[in-house]
């Protein structure tokens, strides 16, 4: 008999894919396909979420999972939560694993909180005795007991966040399983959970963690598993994992440069995207510079669009040169200016994505070009770093006293 | 500490006694969810409970009874046809709710792990509720026209029983088909619909055509209805061979539709 939290070998995941949109999901369809090709049977196309991972957990650990969109992290989750069934492979678990998949998953609307209380904490593998137990706790934990009896469609969107958190977070099963779920709640809430996270790993309890912030991971994880396109490439230290997972965006933004790996139909291709101003100050006009080729076998005209992401990969702004009336004529290689005013980002760092596109994308340059905006307030006063913690992106706001 | 080993899904998937019995809590739960929602933000409330089935039962007294002067053997066309539909509520019921439960649920499914076959059980509570609300109404019928069906209705968990198998046996296998095909849940409500007429449920077996009769007896409902109608009202009992078939019938079906469920159990997450 083992003795580790989690046990994995050879653990498959295989998913399978109709090519020529030939599967289905009405029998009708099924049905009249078989009777038109009867002699060609469906051609799927199998697809690895996860490809032969290994690896053993102790007790008493917060693991981190990290790894680029569709590393098969979540994916991974899944098996470990028993949601989807492994393809090949065994799974061996020392305890019951509650999960913690998204936030509010559970819940009813109609139901009043203490309802939604008793019911979640069911779903997440609570008894009833158990429940009881912790339901003073729980309701202490997220702040909202004078809204017990009110239906949670009334509830705000943090009381919401911070009651479906609390019930997860006093799950007392032997394995934790998170989903970026961290992130909610305002500062002060968000603090209060990573501090029980820990306390649960310290309890010699498991925690199983998967995120894209970096932050977190270091702040809440003993170990962490690196993923790469389904494979598991490193299992070790949270530095370990985290300096792999930053070389794979190095790599995957010198790949890009690369202008036959990009996606797109490739008739085509930005020659050149950069940033006029590498470094910025929050209020400053944003300066993309960009080149594209010309193709004289491209019908009609072009227009270009930039997406400016944030750290985590959120999307900031999209500037479609469709909504200014710019299009570009493919006959002959172009050169274009795009000017971003009055976006009042706030301090951090910012990856550019740029696209052709007619009908359909002819070129999509993801993280071509990045930009640090430096840590200036824009504002006239000087104040608590809590003014300005809320909020995607600043702006340019004014207050009068009207009476 | 017991520990839990998950491997590929073989062919056979039984359920595990022992997850669903520690997974108990969930199915209280649901059952508690589903009756609060149906009377919560509701102006009458509780009392479509009452008025559904009465409303089902004049209707088919006004259309069987009044206007195709159709027999019903010496009970009152009214609850004549409320106890037929005492049954095939019960019937209809499961099977329309199971079936359409684990999609309405898709966001817990392909979240969080729990024997599935709870989903499409649970709403057997909130049935059973209606159930006995609206048999609590037929006793209170059968003392306003004075009639006694006697030691027979001893029996009536029994056909209750049967009708749980049935039941739940096309629910569950209904229930995990919609999760591949949504056509199910286009087929399933005209097929009960069809069902409704072609058991006699609102009219009895005596109107029915002597060279007609055994089409009827083909199907298990009617075999369950003459149950039904002889513990509520005293009516001839069914044939032995009916009664045993039915016997047969339910088993089938219900293990029949459990196997279906639990094959597909564990790539729900995947297809929803």
């Amino acid at each position: 008999m083992r003795d580790s939290a989690i046990s994995v070998e050879g653990l498959w995941k295989t998913y399978r894919i109709a090519v020529n949109g030939e599967e289905t999901n009405r029998i009708t369809e099924a049905v009249l396909n078989r009777i038109r090709h009867p002699l060609t049977r469906i051609h799927y196309e199998k697809f690895d979420a996860l490809k032969d991972i290994n690896f053993d957990i102790p007790w008493g650990e917060a693991v981190g999972i990290v790894g680029r969109n569709g590393a098969g992290k979540s994916t991974l989750l899944k098996l470990l939560t028993r949601v989807a069934a492994p393809t090949k492979g065994v799974i061996d678990l020392g305890g019951r694993v509650g999960s913690l998949l998204e936030v509010g998953t559970g819940f009813h609307p109609e139901l009043t909180g203490r309802e939604n209380i008793y019911l979640n904490g069911s779903l997440l593998g609570m008894n009833r005795k158990e429940i009881k137990r912790r339901f003073d706790e729980i309701v202490d934990f997220s702040g909202v007991e004078k809204f017990l009896d009110t239906p949670v469609k009334r509830y705000s969107s943090g009381m919401y966040v911070r009651l479906a958190f609390s019930v997860a977070a006093h799950l007392e099963t032997e394995i934790l399983a998170i989903d970026e779920v961290l992130a909610v709640g305002d500062a002060e809430f968000q603090r209060k959970s990573l501090q029980k996270m820990r306390d649960v790993a310290r309890d010699g309890r498991t925690v199983l963690y998967v995120s894209h912030q970096v932050a977190t991971v270091t702040a809440l994880c003993t170990s962490a598993i690196f993923l790469d396109r389904g494979e598991l490439a490193y299992h070790g230290t949270v530095e370990g994992a985290l300096s792999r997972y930053r070389d794979t965006f190095e790599k995957f933004q010198t790949d890009q440069r690369e202008a036959s790996r990009r996606p797109g139909n490739g008739a085509l291709r930005f020659t050149r995207v950069a940033v006029a101003d590498q470094t910025m100050d929050p209020d400053d006009d944003k300066v993309i510079e960009f080149n594209v080729g010309a193709n004289p076998d491209v019908v009609g005209s072009y227009f270009v669009s930039c997406h400016i992401n944030d750290a985590n990969g959120s999307v900031v702004v999209q500037c479609d040169s469709r909504l200014t009336g710019n299009w570009f004529d493919p006959t002959r290689e172009q050169a274009g200016t795009l000017r971003i005013k009055s976006l009042w980002l706030k301090p951090g760092r910012y990856t550019v994505d740029m696209f052709v596109c007619q009908s359909g994308i002819l070129d999509a340059w993801e993280g071509a070009d990045a930009f640090e905006v430096l840590p200036s307030p824009p504002y006239p006063e000087v104040t608590s770093d809590e003014a300005m913690s809320h909020g995607m992106v600043l702006s340019d706001f004014s207050y009068e006293a009207t009476s | 500490m017991s520990r839990t080993i998950i491997r590929p899904p073989g062919r056979l998937n039984l359920p595990s006694l022992r997850e669903l019995w520690e997974a108990r809590e969930i199915f209280y739960r649901f059952g508690q969810r589903d009756i609060l929602l149906r009377y919560r933000q509701t102006a009458v409330g509780v009392a479509w409970v009452f008025i559904q089935p009465l409303v089902s039962a004049g209707v088919f007294t006004i259309v069987f009874g009044g206007i195709a002067q159709l027999p019903s053997g010496g009970v009152p066309y009214f609850v004549f046809s409320f106890a037929g539909l005492l049954g095939w509520n019960l019937f209809n019921s499961i099977i329309s709710r199971s079936a359409g439960s684990l999609v309405g649920n898709a966001a817990l499914v392909s979240k969080v792990f729990f024997p599935r076959i709870i989903v499409p059980l649970s709403g057997l509570v909130a049935v059973l509720l209606d159930f006995a609300i609206a048999f609590g109404l037929f006793v209170v019928l059968l003392f306003v026209f004075g009639i006694n069906p006697g030691w027979p209705i001893l029996l009536l968990p029994v056909w209750m029983l049967l009708t749980l198998l049935l039941s739940v046996g096309i629910g569950v296998a209904a229930a995990a088909g919609t999760v591949r095909y949504r056509d199910v849940s286009y087929f399933l409500p005209w097929t009960l619909q069809i069902l409704l007429y072609a058991t006699p449920i609102a009219y009895s077996l005596e109107a029915v055509p002597a060279n007609l009769l055994w089409l009827f007896n083909l199907n298990p409902l009617t075999w369950l209805l003459e149950g039904y109608r002889w513990s509520l009202l005293g009516q001839t009992a069914p044939e032995l061979w009916q009664v045993g078939a039915l016997v047969v019938a339910a088993l089938i079906v219900f293990f029949g539709g459990v196997a279906i469920f639990q094959r597909m159990e564990r790539s729900f997450a995947d297809l929803i």
